[in-house]
């Protein structure tokens, strides 16, 4: 039993390491997450910008594609509003499989367009 | 230490559940899995119709489809390719001095060239064919080309792919699995891989557009795409996607393509060919 735990120990200390490494490097900064729920929405339904509408369902939205979660009831499935910005920032810190963009960390939008869409999903 | 056993177990599961195609194999077994894995996800469709894309889980696209195909977009493409493949060049010669068994050939290519230690693909013989005869190189990914090779896979329609990877020569695996990476490997601002739309997420539908299985995607081509408004290679519609996912497109015809031709060819084997073909 104890050299199969040390070597357990061992090995989990490496992945935490490895873990720890790459939570840094795709951590979010902070900011402050009061943005703009209403111009949020357009960056959620432009084709160029966030396309929210192309993988989730919107309340609201045309069209909708049916690859991602559909973005209702938000506040029940995060946390807070950090928790979901995290994860708009970069899902594949969850899970590294998640198809998702990662749209904070790859600078797909401005720090301005993120947190107005965080703002704006968070309100659905 | 608890929590974080617990935080990779989550993870691993999340892994396994996300990448139902974990392909850690031969290429015969990769083969096989990925074929069943379509099959599985898709049981209605008939084998040999994967060769028709999403039209083959779309029916309403396939009604569309259908009308298209009553008159082609493609056929004055395979009517100039006709007249090239007669056309002699400068020196008398022609293509079928290079190609003695005809234009029905596409079944042949790809394939690993042991002399030139990679992957020959139809449009590089095509070329060498060309400049061997004096002839300027034709671009790869539209025009004069597609129209040979429109003509070309026209002839060659129900040859069924059968890609050979030659266990003698080890580049022939090496080439094979840089392929499969390709396809597998997360690319561009987006983040994608051509397996994170085509594999796992296949059938499903981005806005209203549903996402083709990758099972069956080299068979018809070229193709006319009414996107384009004419026809173009596969290696056309490669750099197409890779720009689509804000990636930086690889040169047609250069290594990275024609391994990934070889590795997504290869796993259609038992397919037929149905090119030149039309789509959105």
């Amino acid at each position: 039993m104890l050299p199969n735990s040390r070597t357990l120990l061992g090995t989990t200390a490496a992945l935490t390491l490895v873990l720890a490494g790459t939570a840094a490097l795709a951590a979010m900064p902070e900011m402050q997450l009061n943005g703009d729920a209403e111009a949020g929405k357009e960056v959620a339904m432009d084709r160029s910008r966030g396309n929210c509408i192309a993988c989730h369902l919107i309340p609201g939205g045309d069209s909708p594609g049916a690859i991602g979660p559909a973005l209702v009831a938000i506040q029940t499935r995060y946390p807070s509003k950090e928790d979901l910005a995290k994860q708009i920032w970069d899902p594949t810190v969850k899970n590294p499989e998640a198809v998702m963009p990662p749209f904070g960390k790859y600078g797909i939008l401005s720090d301005k367009e993120f947190v107005d869409v965080v703002e704006f999903i968070w309100a659905q | 230490m608890n929590k974080t056993l617990t935080m990779l177990s989550a993870l691993g599961v999340g892994c396994l559940l996300a990448a139902p195609l974990a392909l850690a194999s031969t290429p015969e077994e990769d083969q096989a899995l990925w074929q069943t894995y379509f099959e599985k996800r898709f049981p209605q469709v008939p084998k040999q119709d994967f060769a028709n894309g999403v039209y083959a889980i779309d029916p309403v696209g396939r009604e569309n489809w259908e009308a298209i195909e009553e008159f082609p977009p493609y056929e004055t493409a395979i009517s100039n390719g006709e007249e090239m493949w007669n056309t002699p060049f400068a020196n008398g010669k022609g293509y079928s001095d290079c190609f003695p068994d005809g234009p029905a050939i596409a079944g042949k290519y790809p394939y690993w060239d042991k002399d030139k230690g990679m992957v020959m693909t139809l449009p590089l013989a095509i070329n060498e064919c060309r400049t061997a005869n004096g002839e300027k190189p034709l671009k790869y990914k539209k025009g004069p080309i597609a129209d040979l090779l429109s003509y070309i896979a026209f002839e060659s329609r129900g040859q069924v792919i059968n890609v050979e990877i030659p266990k003698d020569d080890p580049r022939a695996l090496e080439a094979y699995e840089k392929g499969k990476h390709f396809y597998f490997a997360r690319r561009g601002q987006l983040n994608f891989s051509c397996a994170s739309c085509h594999a796992g997420n296949s059938g499903t539908t981005l806005r209203t557009e549903i996402l083709s299985p990758a099972f069956g995607h080299t068979t018809h081509f070229p193709v006319y795409r009414s996107k384009w408004g004419e026809m173009g290679t596969l290696h056309r519609r490669f750099s197409g996607c890779n720009e689509q996912v804000r990636a930086k497109a690889f040169e047609a015809q250069g290594e990275e393509y024609r391994d990934l031709e070889y590795f997504m060819t290869y796993m259609n084997n038992g397919l037929e060919l149905n090119g030149p073909g039309a789509r959105k």
